[in-house]
């Protein structure tokens, strides 16, 4: 089972366990899937005024107001579009609720321990801080995310100070 | 008995903690020159199941306090000794002790042995000096008692007044007066009265203690007669009589007077509020339901629509209708929190040297749970602020001609779609020029000509305090501030008036329900927001000519002569207005903390009643909203938080 440890990456590796895989620009990251709550389509999105461009505004989610983040404009990567292709992954992160617009989604995979490896500090789009590891399987590196911390983190904005 | 008690230990934290505040409401009411037996059994009674239960569940160390507590309680109420003061606030003690204890077994916090010791010692003390009551009231109804039993026959006579007596103080405790064994007729129904409420399953633990089955219900100790049959029969005649001779009774109590007829036996079942938050959220859905059916049906053809509008329209009234029932189920009575007060103002009128009554009106106002809990902290601050700023010491009060007593008064009614709780004192009131000098001083903007509204909101802002000495209690500027944001947070206002020399009275005013809104959509470019129609005076379309600015800073509208600050909201929130230029345009003017603002809009939609969905659960504070909502296309539409748009203004320059 994917553990919740919210270490700093750079020890040997996360525990293995199932990520989801999705990609944002050339590059394919994985999440715990037990973070995952739904996948859907992107619609009907309520602008909040005064937020940042990534943060896309408010969706309603059966009867919940969800935040959506586009995580391609918060990272850089290039032209976005909004079509009938276009994933949302909702997240429950300790009963907090998100939605982040990835690119695409492929596969739920397994990944043990020893297919992880710890990520070398690179100066990245993506701090290290939020990276549980790399992961490998077949030819594909997975960029393995801590999704928890980079929702709950300041730059997301998600989050009030105090509580973050 | 090797099973598991453990599953049942929430049952006894609860009633034993209803216990304990009936104890001390009890006790601070109690007069202390002529207490009244009924009051002295009840106490009794509350330590007594308290010490049953402790003993149940093995909390020998509860046990051994009640014990002691009641061994003293007992002589009080046999007349074997007279009631003092300082026994008085040796019990506040004990039940303040037993409190810990009760906390540390549930978990949280720890017990102080050396407190416990010495509320033990004082008790013993109190016991040991044997004082032989010389006047002996004849109380008709004091038989020599050697078993409990003969008490339990009391306690039907006590039940009704006990229950009843407008003892507003500690209704907290509906399954109290749920009992449908009342008048004191049901003592023989014991088995009955359990059946009916089969979810108090904790009663039933107590039934392998015999004598101490009387503790299950402090007010009823009907359970004595399933165990002795006989005097269950002498009781039964003599309880028809019971009742008028407690009716005869000259006792000069001051509580027979307001004894409120008993009520018709209410029952009750205990729910947990989990179910009562689902109820609310189902309906909250229905209302939405049903809004969006009511505006799919007002896009089709008009044979068909008349119809279909008919079972809308009933739909509708059966909607509010079961709306309004389960927002009742949320409801009670203020009493909750008014009871703990007696007892804040009798330790701190001690402490002060002051001599304070309090006098609570309107305990029956039901509101909110929730509202209850948040109200209770700003409650308090305020009292304590009128304690100890408001009320004058006894040799001042003589010395201005007024009674040497302050009465401190606690007064909550339901006016439009509010609830409004005053805290008003007769004291010294506020002094205008107190705090125009530290407002002043603080660099607040201040003029003389400010009226006295105004200035006593200043009381409001952060750090402000006249006092010249800070005390424990108050006077470190920490309080009116959160006090008025509290009750901001919970959607009302405070306001305060007060004259010199007389006194002060705070008003707070919350709305009833939380969670359902009467609201008008309006349209700012492409997106729709709400406000609330409680804070909506008019709206109008504006043109040029009412447009006005102030030195260049703020934009002004003239209503009828009235000059109001105007706020277009487009701009605050960067949308693109579908308006060409400002006049033309629609103004809302919305009215906040007693002014009045503009909201300048592109057009008016429509009127909801929507459910309030947090839009903090998920996502951080947004500035100017207070919620959001689903309308009936299943979108989203946010809420304006009227009350930082009326502020608006002020902040910034437009």
């Amino acid at each position: 089972m994917a553990t919740d440890n919210i270490t700093a990456s750079g020890e040997a590796g996360a525990a293995g366990g199932e990520f989801l895989t999705f990609t944002l620009g050339a590059e394919e990251y994985g999440m715990e899937i037990l973070k995952v709550q739904e996948i859907r389509g992107y619609d009907a999105v309520t602008v909040i005024a005064n937020t940042p461009a990534f943060i896309k505004g408010v969706i309603n989610l059966r009867g919940i107001i969800v935040p959506i983040v586009d995580l391609r404009i918060k990272f850089n990567l290039g032209k976005v579009e909004y079509d009938q292709f276009t994933v949302v992954i909702i997240l429950n992160l300790h009963n907090r609720v998100v939605g982040i617009v990835v690119d695409s989604v492929s596969d739920v995979l397994s990944l043990s321990t020893e297919q992880i490896r710890a990520a070398p500090s690179l100066s990245s789009k993506l701090d290290t801080r939020y990276i549980l590891g790399l992961g490998t399987v077949d030819q594909r590196m997975l960029i393995l995310v801590d999704i928890e911390r980079l929702m709950n983190s300041q730059e997301m904005a998600l989050v009030d100070e105090a509580v973050a | 008995m090797s099973f598991d008690l453990s599953k049942f230990y929430q049952v006894f934290f609860e009633e034993a903690a209803e216990h304990l505040a009936n104890m001390e409401s009890l006790l601070v009411a109690l007069d202390v020159a002529n207490p009244a037996m009924d009051d002295l059994n009840a106490i009794f009674r509350a330590a007594h199941s308290i010490k049953g239960g402790a003993g149940t569940f093995g909390f020998t160390d509860m046990t051994a306090v009640t014990h002691v507590l009641e061994t003293l309680l007992d002589k009080l109420r046999k007349q074997e000794m007279t009631l003092t003061e300082e026994m008085v606030s040796a019990f506040l003690e004990a039940g303040d002790a037993i409190s810990t204890q009760l906390a540390a077994h549930r978990g949280e916090g720890e017990v102080d042995q050396a407190q416990i010791r010495t509320v033990c010692e004082k008790l013993e003390h109190l016991t040991a000096t044997d004082v032989q009551s010389s006047t002996v009231v004849p109380h008709h109804l004091v038989q020599p008692a050697q078993t409990d039993d003969a008490y339990g026959f009391f306690e039907s006579l006590a039940e009704p007044a006990t229950v009843e007596a407008g003892y507003g103080f500690f209704d907290d405790v509906p399954v109290v007066a749920a009992s449908p064994a009342d008048q004191g007729y049901g003592l023989f129904d014991n088995v009955s009265v359990v059946a009916a409420q089969p979810v108090d399953q904790g009663y039933g633990f107590f039934d392998d203690r015999p004598h101490h089955t009387a503790a299950v219900e402090s007010n009823q100790g009907y359970g004595f007669f399933t165990e002795v049959v006989a005097p269950a029969t002498a009781a039964e005649k003599a309880a028809p009589e019971a009742p008028s001779l407690l009716a005869k009774e000259a006792h000069p109590n001051r509580r027979a007077a307001d004894r409120v007829a008993p009520p018709a036996a209410e029952s009750s079942i205990r729910v947990s509020v989990e179910k009562v938050d689902q109820l609310i959220n189902l309906v909250g859905e229905l209302v939405i339901t049903q809004a969006m059916l009511a505006q799919s049906a007002s896009q089709l053809d008009e044979a068909v629509l008349e119809r279909l509008q008919n079972g809308l329209n009933q739909l509708d009234r059966n909607t509010r209708d079961i709306q309004e029932a389960v927002m009742s189920v949320r409801m009670m009575p203020i009493s909750f929190v008014f009871s703990r007060f007696p007892r804040v103002v009798r330790d701190l009128a001690s402490k002060l040297h002051k001599k304070i009554d309090l006098k609570t009106l309107g305990e029956t106002t039901e509101l909110d749970k929730g509202l209850i809990e948040k109200i209770a902290d700003p409650l308090t601050h305020l009292i304590r602020n009128s304690l100890d700023h408001g009320i004058e010491t006894p040799e001042t009060r003589l010395a201005a001609g007024k009674s040497e007593h302050g009465t401190i008064t606690l007064n909550a009614f339901h006016q439009g779609g509010s609830i409004v709780i005053e805290v008003a004192d007769d004291g010294a009131g506020l002094n205008r020029e107190k705090i125009l000098r530290k407002a002043r001083e603080r660099g607040l903007n201040v003029s003389e000509n400010m009226s006295d509204d105004a200035v006593w909101m200043l009381i409001f802002e952060a750090g402000f305090s006249t006092a010249e000495v800070v005390t424990d209690v108050s006077g470190r500027g920490v309080g009116m501030d959160v006090v008025k944001r509290n009750i901001a947070d919970m959607g009302g206002k405070v306001e305060l008036s007060s004259a010199e020399g007389h006194g002060t009275r705070t008003t707070i005013r919350l709305p009833l329900t939380l969670a359902i809104l009467d609201g008008l959509s309006v349209a700012v470019g492409e997106q729709t927001f709400i406000i609330p129609l409680g804070a909506i005076v008019e709206s109008l379309q504006i043109t040029e000519k009412e447009l006005k600015t102030v030195s260049g800073e703020g934009l002004l509208l003239q209503v009828r002569g009235e000059y109001l600050p105007l706020v277009a909201l487009h701009e605050i929130f960067n949308i693109k207005s579908a308006l060409r230029n400002w006049s033309g345009g629609i103004v809302v003017i919305i009215e906040t903390e007693g002014k009045k603002t503009a909201l300048l809009v592109d057009e008016l939609l429509g009127q909801h009643q929507v459910v309030i969905k947090s839009l903090e659960s998920n996502f951080r504070k947004v500035y100017g909203m207070s919620g959001a909502t689903i309308m009936g296309d299943g979108r989203v539409a946010l809420i304006l938080d009227v009350t930082v748009l009326g502020a608006h203004h002020l902040e910034h320059a437009l």
